[in-house]
């Protein structure tokens, strides 16, 4: 079946403009967004640009807006969006580097505003061949919100990131919440007094379209209105804050007999 | 960094936005709603204000303002009011984190807070759908005495 693809381009060297560039591509069952656009670079203009990098999803380089609506490129399938024409543009709430190229700069400097590391005092004192213990149930308490690739779908989708610059996002705001969470964490303070600035938390109202459009299910909404409840919790006294896990010895097992020993080190 | 080119949506992502779910859209009328408010409350403070400047002046804004236009726009403030307030009890309830269950493990199909929580907000469009219907029967005995 063959589709056309509108490509959005931009190349400040030519026009501070960007403009639609149409091809013909021929679709095959199970084509990715990705795959096509690398048969266009590779068979019809050499000049598109866009990113990429592990093609599974993993990476969170080549998201960008198909069909206006913001997914990774390897991870959509072009029959699955349109049998007639897509148009691929880069992602909304960025700026525009080249063609479907977002800098991300910015994304990753309100990234950094939140601290994005387990924070505790002792850090220096840890016993590195040790473990932090967690149950089972701190673990999922958090689990959810690290699968975040940083691909910046969420940032696209967001609404109040549409009109406000300096406001952190939903991808910094759920990490922040991630973190924190974390029982092995100690940086709660922190991450508040970094997420209720006057961009931060206060200005999220719940829309809803970063968990929608989050192509990893982080559901990062669902986090900041988790961290928002910490917070109210907090400054009415409500929730104590703990100390973070304590450290675990190396567990030792008992290895089942007739296993043979691992042989000597050949290195002294 | 002259050489990027903003790709900021601006106040149009508000409206338009693509293929979202409802939340997205009750997000802009919850805005819209709002200025819709802001904008009565500065009329209402200046057609109330008639009333420093003695009876008549008074008794002409007010039999100025009893016309059909402003009835509608009356219903418009209510049905905005309506809205405003019911969803506004929605997003509270949400950004205190009720009603939107607990994290769970993201095993494709993924599944988001924003399904958990749309019972909630079917039940309180329908009571906004319901007070905006009453109001609408009282606009009509206006109309037709």
């Amino acid at each position: 079946m063959k589709i056309k693809v509108k490509v959005s381009r931009f190349d400040p060297d030519k026009s501070p403009e960007r403009y639609f560039s149409e091809y013909e591509l021929e679709v095959s069952e199970g084509m990715t967004v990705l795959d096509g656009l690398i048969w266009l670079k590779e068979n019809a203009d050499p000049t598109i640009s866009f990113r990429y990098s592990c093609r599974m999803g993993v990476c969170g380089s080549c998201a960008m807006m198909i069909n206006s609506y913001p997914h990774l490129a390897c991870h959509t399938q072009i029959l699955e969006i349109t049998k007639s024409v897509l148009v691929l543009e880069p992602l909304c709430n960025h700026a525009n580097v080249r063609d479907l190229i977002c800098d991300f700069s910015a994304f990753f400097e309100k990234h950094r505003t939140i601290k994005p590391h387990l924070l505790r005092e002792d850090a220096e004192k840890l016993d590195l061949t040790g473990e932090i213990s967690q149950t089972p149930q701190e673990l999922e308490s958090y689990l959810q919100f690290s699968y975040c690739i940083k691909c910046g779908i969420c940032v696209a989708a967001c609404p109040t990131c549409a009109t406000d610059k300096e406001y952190l996002g939903p991808q910094a705001l759920a990490q922040a919440y991630r973190y924190t969470q974390d029982s092995r964490d100690a940086g709660g303070d922190k991450r508040i007094e970094a997420a209720a600035e006057g961009h931060g938390i206060h200005h999220c109202h719940y829309a809803g379209a970063c968990s929608e459009a989050c192509p990893k299910g982080v559901d990062p909404a669902f986090a900041i209105q988790l961290f928002r409840k910490q917070m109210v919790l907090r400054s009415l006294g409500l929730k104590e804050t703990r100390p973070p896990a304590g450290e675990m010895p190396p567990m030792t097992l008992n290895p089942k007999p007739n296993i043979p020993k691992p042989p000597e080190p050949t290195i002294k | 960094m002259g050489r990027l080119r903003d790709n900021r949506l601006g106040i149009a992502g508000w409206g338009y936005a693509g293929r979202y779910g409802f939340e997205r859209y009750a997000y802009f009328f919850q805005r819209l709603t709002g200025l819709g408010i802001l904008l009565y409350f500065s009329l209402h403070i200046f057609v109330t204000a008639y009333r420093a400047f003695g009876e008549q002046a008074w008794t002409r804004v007010m039999s100025g303002v009893d016309k059909p236009f402003f009835k509608l726009g009356e219903y418009m403030l209510f049905m905005a009011v309506a809205y405003h307030a019911l969803n506004g009890l929605r997003v509270l309830f949400s950004e205190l984190g009720l009603f939107m269950g607990k994290p769970i493990r993201p095993v494709y199909p993924y599944e988001t807070s924003l399904k958990r929580q749309r019972p909630l907000f079917f039940i309180v469009m329908a009571l906004a759908g319901v007070i905006i219907v009453m109001g609408g029967l009282d606009l009509i005995r206006y109309f037709r005495p």
